[in-house]
């Protein structure tokens, strides 16, 4: 298994401490992610720079074909 | 400047819509890519396919260019609008319509709701 749901959480935690992180295995295999993130600092934001920033939390963990992160879905936004 | 930073700049200027994708959107090789060209294909969007996978200067140049990590990557007007996530989330809210109106791009609004119904 590449990485587990918890390495995920973690490394976004790690930029977003006060998230509402949800980690999703989308296919069971541990390949196949989704993540909800939640945050303040997402407000006066659009998606792009909310998932930009979410992307660079994961530092290079998507990069290219040695990645280890395959696929992760992502959803950011604001609290309501 | 590189030639693959070129090659995308000219692209993307000279196409009003254009999807950066894995294969071609007749024949997608990834799930994701194939979302994104399968809603535009349906909403009878004109639009440029970029097949990544058959340029790795492209491939890793377009990440770099947009900032952005992942693969497919939709740009309309010059702009980057999002990958599948996103586009996927404006297609269901009619965002993307609102931007195809505000961009003077030329789509199927009864194509778009009968996305929206089937997804509602």
């Amino acid at each position: 298994m590449a990485i587990e749901a918890q390495d995920i959480e973690n490394l976004i935690r790690a930029t977003f401490p006060d998230a509402r992180i949800t980690i999703t295995d989308l296919a069971g295999d541990g390949n196949h992610w989704a993540a909800e993130v939640i945050d303040a600092s997402f407000k006066g934001m659009n998606r792009v720079q909310q998932q930009r920033a979410v992307y660079a939390s994961l530092k290079g963990k998507m990069e290219g074909s040695n990645g280890e992160l395959h696929a992760l879905a992502l959803t950011t936004k604001a609290p309501e | 400047m590189s030639d693959a930073t070129d090659q995308i700049k000219t692209t993307i200027e000279k196409n009003d819509v254009v999807l950066f994708m894995k294969g071609t959107k007749m024949m997608p090789q990834c799930g994701f890519s194939s979302r994104v060209a399968g809603v535009l294909n349906f909403m009878g969007v004109e639009f440029a396919d970029v097949n990544v996978l058959a340029d790795a200067d492209i491939r890793q140049g377009i990440k770099d260019f947009s900032d952005w990590p992942t693969i497919p990557q939709l740009y309309v007007k010059g702009e980057f609008v999002g990958g599948c996530d996103i586009i996927t989330e404006m297609t269901l809210s009619g965002e993307l319509d609102q931007l195809f109106e505000a961009k003077g791009v030329v789509y199927n609004k009864d194509a778009a709701e009968k996305i929206r119904e089937a997804n509602a």
